[in-house]
């Protein structure tokens, strides 16, 4: 933290935030790929008909990355977290959803 | 001058909810990169505006990638009855139907059907974190710098979205259902 900055507010809820966005953004990358690869995994994730395997792999992330907010928040909205760090796991998260929705990197598995 | 439903959903999804949320982004990727060069310091209307400019950002984010996979992808990946041999009612048979343009697909619609999805999560990310700080941002660099970067995320992952819906529906669009007429012109 810089010395000059006088914080009213802890960063744990933001850090909560950034970290469950994070990890929202990489598990709608694995459901991808494990759609793609997986004919069994495709069909469990098939929960509208009409849209396919899609509605599964994005109500499923929508899912986890909700109940991740929620825990993440209820664990650090009252206290300061190691900021620096979370947002650079939440941006390598990010950065591999990504490569894991691009599809010629799923096909190169 | 006329337009089909599904036309009408299709230009709804992009160019009122995807467009308009590209559009708004450069505003607000200015105004945080600015924050963040300004070490925080912002006049409080600024703040007051930027909160609630980024949570219609987040919603147009929603709006873009719900209607988008709930009403306008069940028309792009409809299944076409044995014997059809027009398809043009069914984009994504139309596209794979030829080596030049099943890349349109298997490419294009594959990615941007999951990429598309970033948008809206880092968008709420971004728009929740100013709407819990506000002014308290300014005295947080590095989620400062998080929610310019989330907000970028969101961004790109919309701009590859759109790139790719707006080629794909020039060579398979979305047509079909009810026929709405606007105007009808003399021929010359």
């Amino acid at each position: 933290m810089n010395s000059s900055e006088t914080r009213s507010l802890p960063n744990g809820a933001g850090a909560a935030a950034t970290l469950a966005a994070g990890i929202g953004a990489v598990v709608l990358g694995v459901l991808t790929l494990a759609g793609d690869k997986s004919p069994a995994i495709k069909n469990a994730l098939i929960f509208y008909r009409p849209t396919g395997a899609l509605s599964g792999v994005t109500t499923v992330t929508i899912a986890v990355w909700f109940v991740v907010w929620l825990l993440l928040h209820r664990l650090w909205s009252k206290k300061d977290v190691n900021i620096r760090k979370i947002v650079t796991i939440a941006f390598v998260l990010l950065a591999a959803s990504l490569l894991l929705t691009f599809p010629p990197f799923i096909d190169a598995f | 001058m006329e337009i089909t439903s599904r036309g009408l959903w299709t230009l709804i999804h992009g160019m009122g909810f995807g467009a308009l949320f590209l559009l708004a982004c450069s505003a607000a990727i200015y105004q945080l990169w600015h924050l963040c060069r300004s070490n925080g310091a912002s006049e409080a209307h600024t703040d007051v505006v930027l909160k609630w400019y980024l949570l219609a950002m987040a919603l147009l984010a929603w709006l873009s990638v719900l209607s988008g996979t709930y009403i306008v992808y069940p028309w792009y990946r409809a299944v076409a009855p044995a014997g059809t041999h027009d398809l043009a009612l069914y984009p994504q048979l139309l596209l794979k139907s030829s080596p030049t343009t099943i890349g349109w697909h298997t490419l294009g619609m594959e990615w941007k059907e999951h990429v598309a999805w970033l948008s809206p999560i880092a968008m709420t990310m971004a728009a929740a974190t100013f709407f819990h700080y506000g002014r308290d941002l300014r005295n947080q660099r590095y989620l400062r710098n998080a929610v310019l970067s989330f907000t970028v995320v969101a961004f790109v992952a919309a701009a590859i979205a759109g790139t790719w819906g707006a080629m794909i529906n020039k060579y398979a669009p979305t047509v079909g259902g009810q026929v709405y007429s606007f105007s009808q012109a003399e021929a010359k």
